[in-house]
């Protein structure tokens, strides 16, 4: 393992829990390492390509980590959004930072 | 029945240029798409986001690009088949193909190019069990006819563009508009919020929020809603129409079932050659297709596109020989008689 990768897990659609590492040296956002192990099929995750417009990488996130803030238009799209929890955010502004060691998400349901 | 030369399925930036390159070669294109205007995710998803890859344009807004590319391919004069989605494909004995929307249009043509990116744009339903039994009985996802809600009871749930935009327009024509959502900030054109403000100050828009609508009831028709603000008990609000607006999500839909190789979503094609598909006569082209090495990249569609008018040129004129040709050197000439080329030299002494 590469010493800038972290260590978190995603739980898919189908509930099936995926131990990964994600790197924090490219710039990856949460959504774009879920597309990169394939968890999800193409098409159903990450449709507006990581602009906060499509809510199709809304994920619950199960840990106690401190995320960074939502921006107006993610808590915008959220409101909008299906199967909304208190614990939603868009994967795709999550960025992947050291500080996320440990992180676990479960990916909301397509819709 | 349309006839043309290239059916394009799906009318964003990768079937737009299409149009462009076929006119090139003297071919004509109708293009077929489920949205009611041209541009697909750009004019759809992020018309006011910017994109900074597009060759020579460091910059340039998405809802700009679909314009400059209407513009690129207007004397062209494509065909529009908008709204309606492409539903089944049949061949034809002369080897043509004839493909029919949703709404029963047919349109013929020797070839077919799908360029339908990610699929055609559905509506995102809200989850509501029995929403489905209500549709077109007072469940619209889209307005196509507002006409249907002159001097109607009118509910409209979400907070996008689309909710306030129709919440203003249907305020001059409904009985009474009623707009839900579940925060009480909207996310629209500056505008489009402080008229909604306006028209809720006047008494004119019954606003809602933040609240859900949590039931649908009526027989046979809508005639009721259920609707809970955010910690408090639910209520029954009586209207003849509820219009849920809570964005669209592209499906691949139909094309599934057209017999073509499907692999991660995407239509598999020949890179090596001309993106046909592994039914001779159909392309894929642009974000909707998959080969080795693909990337979903609109300048990526734009190449492919040009390479399979090439190929469509072969199918449609067997045998011909062609030699490419530069627009600066030739010109373009439309198909609207208009003509397009490089100033002439000009060729003067100097003394």
């Amino acid at each position: 393992m590469d010493s800038k990768d972290i260590h978190i897990t995603i739980i898919d659609r189908d509930g099936v829990k995926h131990h990964i590492e994600a790197p924090t040296d490219i710039a990856m956002n949460l959504m774009e390492v879920v597309r990169s192990y394939e968890l999800a099929p193409e098409g159903t995750i990450g449709v507006c390509g990581g602009m906060a417009m499509c809510a199709s990488c809304q994920c619950y996130v199960n840990s106690n980590h401190t995320l960074p803030e939502m921006q107006d238009d993610e808590e915008a799209m959220l409101s909008e959004a299906f199967y909304v929890k208190d614990n939603s955010r868009l994967g795709c502004q999550i960025h992947m930072i050291p500080e996320l060691e440990g992180l676990e998400v479960e990916l909301a349901p397509e819709s | 029945m349309i006839t043309t030369d290239i059916i394009i399925i799906g009318a964003g930036p990768t079937g737009l240029f299409a149009v462009f390159e076929a006119g090139l070669l003297k071919l004509k294109c109708h293009l077929i798409d489920a949205l009611p205007q041209p541009g697909g995710q750009c004019s759809e998803i992020y018309p006011k986001k910017p994109i900074y890859d597009i060759p020579a344009y460091p910059e340039i807004l998405a809802g700009d690009l679909t314009d400059k590319l209407m513009e690129q391919c207007k004397q062209f004069e494509p065909g529009f088949t908008l709204g309606e989605r492409a539903e089944t494909i049949d061949k034809q004995e002369d080897g043509s193909f004839v493909v029919t929307t949703n709404k029963g249009t047919k349109h013929k043509a020797p070839v077919v190019a799908i360029a339908s990116g990610l699929g055609s744009f559905e509506p995102r339903k809200p989850l509501l069990d029995n929403i489905s039994d209500y549709e077109d009985k007072g469940v619209e996802y889209m307005i196509k006819e507002p006409e249907l809600y002159r001097d109607k009871d009118v509910v409209i749930a979400g907070g996008g563009d689309s909710a306030l935009d129709w919440s203003i327009f249907l305020a001059d024509v409904a009985k009474s508009v009623t707009l839900v959502h579940r925060r009480t900030e909207f996310r629209g054109h500056l505008d489009s919020v402080e008229k909604v403000q306006e028209l809720k100050n006047q008494g004119k828009i019954n606003l809602i929020t933040p609240a859900e609508i949590t039931a649908i009831n009526g027989i046979g028709k809508v005639e009721s809603l259920e609707i809970t603000k955010k910690d408090k008990a639910p209520f029954t609000l009586k209207t003849d129409h509820f219009i849920p607006l809570f964005g669209l999500s592209p499906k691949l839909g139909p094309i599934a079932n057209w017999g073509l190789e499907i692999e991660k979503n995407a239509i598999k094609v020949n890179n090596a050659l001309d993106y046909q598909t592994n039914i001779p006569g159909i392309f894929a082209i642009g974000d909707g297709n998959i080969y080795p090495g693909k990337l979903k990249l609109i300048l990526c569609g734009f190449h492919e596109a040009t390479l399979m008018c090439q190929a469509a040129y072969q199918i449609i004129n067997p045998g011909k020989r062609y030699v490419l040709k530069y627009t600066t050197v030739s010109g373009v000439d439309g198909f609207d008689g208009t003509r397009k080329e490089a100033p002439k030299a000009v060729v003067k002494a100097i003394d």
